[in-house]
């Protein structure tokens, strides 16, 4: 059996938000007689994360996603509840959980700018405790990995972006750590880019047998790498389970589009009770409820002429924008 | 702590740094440009104080010159260390990327406080030191080891009170963010190092002795170098250095109890 390599029970946390009212008055009062107010922003959460696990953390801005990765990796102390990762207190930060862990935020970065990104891996690798002939090596394979042998020797500042990202991800992996903490890793990054580094984080994690917990709103990211997803929303974890679940859970229908062998058969397959999605000439498509697919398609082909048939789900981009969009979704 | 490690984490500290300012060698030919206009109109401006008179608190020109030459050091200390580390940390606060410190299995005041370095404060350190070999000549001071190592320690709890100060005032950045002025109240502040605290009226002197201790910075190893210090003024300073590193420590612990990183 698996074991839980990450454990969250009543985990809460609060912070002191400052407001301001607006215009000269607000300023002024703002400068004067701070008001503040305790703001429960992750409410009570519980979760456990196996070896080897990717997990997606979904939800909009400011549901606490990134508030949870960070109690997760130890930069933040929780106000209530416990959390274990690979048997260590987070924010103790202490040697042995930090050469097990690494974060990597798609919106800020490490690498030293004026210098190529490999002065930065040897300074990390220095930084691990790593010698120079096993840094070596790791940078080698990494390199390969994420095909930027040539960009090594560039200074950062003059690396495209998704360079960058990919440079950013081996100045982190270097130490080769058990359970990665990823914070919009492809955030601003162009099709193609986002394409590999998904590839690479999927062969890394089959490699190393790593945990991967992910923050991202580009729905590519969460499809192609996590089978689970932790859904957040208000602070509160509203679904904690498989991605194809959620996926059936919020979509109850499918898309059936119907070509008809004239547009007689197919306007009358429009008057037939139906849901109708679009009808373009003798092309009908049809919205079905999952559960009734196959008694309704029986119907249909045995009162309909029918030249083809084609059943498709929904794009899964659109599920899940439902969740990132809607502000308040249960389940 | 494993000290063969963090010799070699400074040593790639060293490495990647001076490799980082060196890709900007007309910024390094101006800041040291900088350094030597300024140590020149520094000595000019202490020769007008002493044009009508022979002596300021009991310190002739002569004499004041070796707190020139210590302000000089430690002004080359702040650009070479303090000045692009310790700013740095508002920077770390405000963006978020003071989580990267943190995550690192390395102390995070060690990496904070001694990533980065600025060649060009070398010059000033060199400069500072030449013209405190010119003053032990000019002062008939005789050299000897016990005064070379009392010099040294002086000189290092200068280093350390200021480092420490400022480290605390940065450190203040993870509850108030910006505290860029605050920095820079303590460098005016330093300026005043340059001439015996002698020199002040009673109420500064109590000032810069006790809340901002300036006159421990240059007037005791000036006093020292100068051969006139009384050894329960070098014990104080001692004392105090190791009071300023140990509450500065603690406080950065403290502080980060309460950092709550930025947004992503």
């Amino acid at each position: 059996m698996v074991k839980n390599i990450i454990e969250v029970e009543g985990l809460s946390k609060s912070f002191n938000i400052a407001s301001k009212d607006p215009g000269v008055k607000g300023t002024l009062k703002h400068f004067f007689k701070r008001q503040t107010k305790r703001v429960k922003v992750i409410k009570n959460i519980n979760f456990q994360i196996k070896e080897g696990e990717i997990i997606g953390l979904l939800g909009a801005n400011g549901a606490g996603k990134t508030t949870i990765l960070k109690m997760l990796c130890g930069l933040i102390v929780p106000s209530e509840g416990s959390i274990s990762v690979s048997g260590y207190i987070p924010y103790r930060r202490t040697e042995g959980f930090l050469k097990n862990i690494t974060l990597i935020m798609g919106q800020k970065q490490q690498l030293i700018w004026d210098l190529p990104p490999i002065e930065s891996f040897y300074l990390n690798a220095s930084i691990y405790d790593i010698d120079k002939f096993e840094a070596k090596r790791r940078i080698k394979k990494l390199s390969d990995m994420l095909e930027i042998q040539d960009e090594l020797y560039i200074p950062v500042r003059k690396l495209s972006l998704g360079e960058r990202m990919k440079s950013e991800l081996l100045a982190a992996l270097i130490h080769k750590p058990k359970i990665l903490f990823l914070d919009e890793p492809t955030l601003g990054l162009d099709i193609n880019a986002q394409r590999n580094l998904r590839n690479f984080l999927k062969s890394y994690n089959s490699e190393n047998n790593s945990t991967i917990c992910l923050t991202s709103h580009y729905m590519k990211d969460i499809t192609s790498l996590c089978k689970r997803v932790i859904c957040v929303h208000n602070g509160s974890i509203s679904y904690d389970g498989k991605l194809e679940k959620l996926l059936k859970n919020l979509s109850p229908v499918k898309d059936v589009l119907i070509v008809c062998s004239s547009e007689k058969d197919a306007n009358k397959l429009e008057k037939s009770g139906f849901k109708v999605k679009s009808k373009v000439k003798n092309e009908i498509t049809l919205k079905i409820e999952n559960r009734n697919v196959s008694s309704s398609l029986r119907s249909i082909l045995n009162n309909y002429e029918i030249e083809d048939l084609f059943i498709n789900e929904p794009p899964i981009d659109e599920i899940i924008e439902k969740i990132l969009v809607k502000k308040k979704y249960t389940f | 702590m494993n000290k063969n490690k963090y010799l070699a984490v400074y040593a790639k500290f060293l490495h990647t740094s001076l490799a980082s300012e060196l890709e900007y060698k007309t910024n390094i030919i101006i800041d040291a440009i900088t350094a030597m206009l300024s140590l020149v109109g520094s000595i000019f401006l202490l020769s007008i104080f002493f044009q009508n008179t022979g002596n300021i608190g009991g310190w002739n020109f002569e004499q004041a010159l070796i707190i020139q030459g210590i302000y000089t050091v430690l002004n080359g200390v702040t650009n070479t260390w303090f000045n692009p580390n310790l700013r740095e940390i508002v920077r770390h606060v405000r963006e978020g990327t003071l989580d990267f410190v943190l995550l690192k299995p390395v102390d995070s005041q060690f990496f904070i406080s001694l990533k980065k370095i600025s060649p060009s404060g070398f010059l000033e350190i060199l400069l500072g030191v030449c013209l405190m070999f010119y003053c032990i000549k000019i002062n008939q001071i005789q050299l000897s080891f016990n005064f070379l190592i009392l010099c040294l320690i002086t000189i290092t709890c200068s280093i350390c009170i200021l480092y420490s100060l400022w480290f605390f005032i940065s450190t203040t950045t993870i509850w108030f963010v910006k505290t860029w002025n605050a920095t820079e109240v303590l460098r005016s502040f330093l300026y005043i190092g340059r001439f015996p605290i002698s020199s002040f009226s009673f109420s500064l002197r109590l000032f810069f002795s006790i809340i901002i201790p300036i006159a421990f910075i240059t007037t005791i190893p000036s006093e020292v170098l100068l051969g006139f210090s009384q050894l329960w003024k070098i014990i104080l300073e001692i004392c105090i250095t190791l009071i300023f590193l140990i509450t500065s420590r603690r406080f950065w612990l403290f502080a980060l109890k309460y950092y709550s990183s930025a947004s992503s």
